[in-house]
């Protein structure tokens, strides 16, 4: 039953994994950008509800719903002004556009709110403390199913969105062929920035997870990156619904790692993750990519 | 009246310069074959006319508009689309979302999905197959349909017939037929002389990036276009 209970918890975990890759992988798929600062922009979206939630003491719910529109515009704006021109010039340098903005984030956010450990927990009301107890071993946080509810809807809205809207069709055009969607008459300047947009808009919604369900402070993004970054490659690069799965996957090997050891539960994540990444593109190829 | 005007266009990938000042005219309703072999830069004059590759001097104009600073995306708007070379689908969309994709708000008119399947008939049943599935004929029968789809005033082909079975290439020129006997206005590139100059009013034919040859299609001595096309022998 307590692996049981570990599995479950595992699933919630990893629902939360899951919509902090969500928009790692939409930048991956759409603009084969790796973003680095994924991780900062989603401890960003946490400051920014903080910010509301400090201001006019409303609910971290509404203060998220206000934040949205805020992140929204801030992603479109960072494809036109830094990772457009970034693009323009070959594939490593969005790898270290996006390395320094993601230390550019940091550092602001521990200028503008001191390196001291937040949370929105307590502004998110009895969600945050709310369980069930479905039988003598198994729990059931309302949190959790809060956050494995929006991360499937998050999902499906996207998968509709991408197979059933001619925007989803023209974001789909746009990857595949940059060059020919601009000869159909596809502005390829626009769709790029709205997928960014649209990334932001997730990474925050990851954010503001973290900071109902734990804690965060300015430095908190890197580790958030490499989860998110886990989930992504476990679920296959690019794939939306495999992001989810993964994301679960990795929730769920670190839950059952803490069974073992409490101290095992990243490493078996990490593991989880070497494991996909050897037997997807066999051992002895990474091996070699290694040595070279 | 003068839809298109090329005037003194440049064009260059690094230190190589694939069209050399390069000027003509194309009228409205006419078909104009770009001929000439392979390298003499005549994919590169289409791709900077639609607008994918930002000319180094020179101007393009579109029915008295200037437009070489335009982008792609926009010219299109303006009525001109690129079938291009290699056809480049969206392998991943089906037949139908490559066509819906590509149809313009802004400039409705006499194609849309139902007329541009009437036309390939052989696309019927292939509505809801990805492009990545198809064969080579219909893949060229999609890529002209998508840019038939923004009703374009100016139809640039590159290449239609390249890789395709002989047999493939006429159903492709009889559809095609069609759509230029309602009067649109053409400008092709063929690598196939005798089908150029059945196709076409009137040849231009490039060398090393330059206009080395122009004239009625009708008018051209076949030897004369020959040696234009391979120069062997400079023009008078």
């Amino acid at each position: 039953m307590t692996l049981l209970n570990a599995a479950l918890q595992g699933v919630f975990l990893g629902a939360f994994y899951a919509v902090l890759a969500c928009g790692l992988s939409i930048m991956f798929g759409v603009m084969r950008i790796i973003n680095l600062a994924h991780g900062d922009i989603a401890v960003f979206g946490a400051y920014v509800v903080f910010v509301i939630v400090e201001h006019t003491g409303v609910s971290a719910f509404v203060a998220f719903a206000a934040a949205l529109p805020v992140m929204v515009v801030l992603g479109y704006l960072l494809q036109l002004t830094v990772l457009e021109r970034s693009l323009k010039s070959g594939i490593l340098t969005p790898l270290l556009a996006t390395f320094g903005l993601s230390i550019v984030i940091q550092n602001l956010l521990q200028l503008t709110f001191s390196p001291d450990v937040r949370s929105l927990g307590g502004s998110a009301g009895a969600l945050t403390t709310a369980s069930w107890q479905v039988t003598g071993g198994l729990s059931v946080s309302a949190l959790g199913i809060v956050v494995l509810v929006v991360a499937v809807l998050v999902f499906g809205a996207l998968q509709l969105f991408l197979s059933r809207t001619r925007f989803g069709w023209m974001m789909r055009a746009t990857a595949e062929d940059a060059d020919a969607a601009e000869l159909v008459g596809i502005n390829s300047r626009h769709v790029y920035a709205s997928a960014t947009a649209l990334a932001v808009a997730t990474a925050a919604l990851g954010g503001f997870f973290l900071a109902i369900r734990s804690v965060f402070d300015p430095v908190s993004g890197p580790t958030q990156l490499i989860f998110a970054f886990e989930a992504v490659v476990i679920g296959g690069m690019g794939s939306l619904w495999g992001t989810l799965l993964g994301g679960i996957a990795l929730g769920v090997a670190q839950t059952l790692g803490a069974q073992v050891h409490p101290q095992f539960s990243v490493m078996a994540g990490h593991l989880l993750f070497l494991v996909v990444l050897i037997a997807r593109y066999g051992g002895g190829r990474i091996a070699l990519r290694v040595a070279r | 009246m003068t839809l298109l005007k090329v005037d003194a266009l440049d064009c260059r990938y690094g230190l190589l310069q694939a069209v050399r000042r390069v000027s003509f005219e194309v009228e409205a309703g006419e078909t104009v074959a770009l001929i000439g072999a392979n390298g003499a830069g005549k994919t590169t004059l289409l791709r900077a006319i639609a607008g994918v590759h930002r000319p180094n001097g020179g101007r393009v104009e579109l029915d008295g508009v200037d437009i070489t600073t335009l982008p792609a995306h926009r010219r299109v708007g303006l009525g001109i689309a690129l079938v291009p070379e290699g056809r480049r689908l969206f392998p991943s969309l089906t037949v139908e979302e490559n066509l819906r994709v590509a149809a313009s708000p802004r400039r409705p008119g006499r194609w849309n999905v139902r007329s541009v399947l009437d036309v390939f008939p052989m696309l019927q049943q292939r509505r809801r197959t990805p492009a990545a599935s198809l064969s080579g004929g219909e893949q060229q029968a999609v890529a002209i349909g998508r840019a038939l789809m923004s009703n374009p005033r100016l139809l640039l082909l590159d290449e239609v017939s390249l890789g395709l079975a002989p047999i493939v290439v006429d159903a492709v020129y009889r559809s095609l037929a069609g759509i230029l006997s309602e009067g649109a206005t053409v400008l092709l590139v063929e690598q196939d002389l005798t089908r150029a100059l059945r196709v076409a009013g009137r040849v231009i034919c490039m060398l090393e990036g330059r206009v080395v040859l122009e004239g009625a299609a009708a008018a051209l001595d076949r030897d004369h276009v020959v040696s234009a096309y391979f120069g062997l022998r400079k023009p008078a």
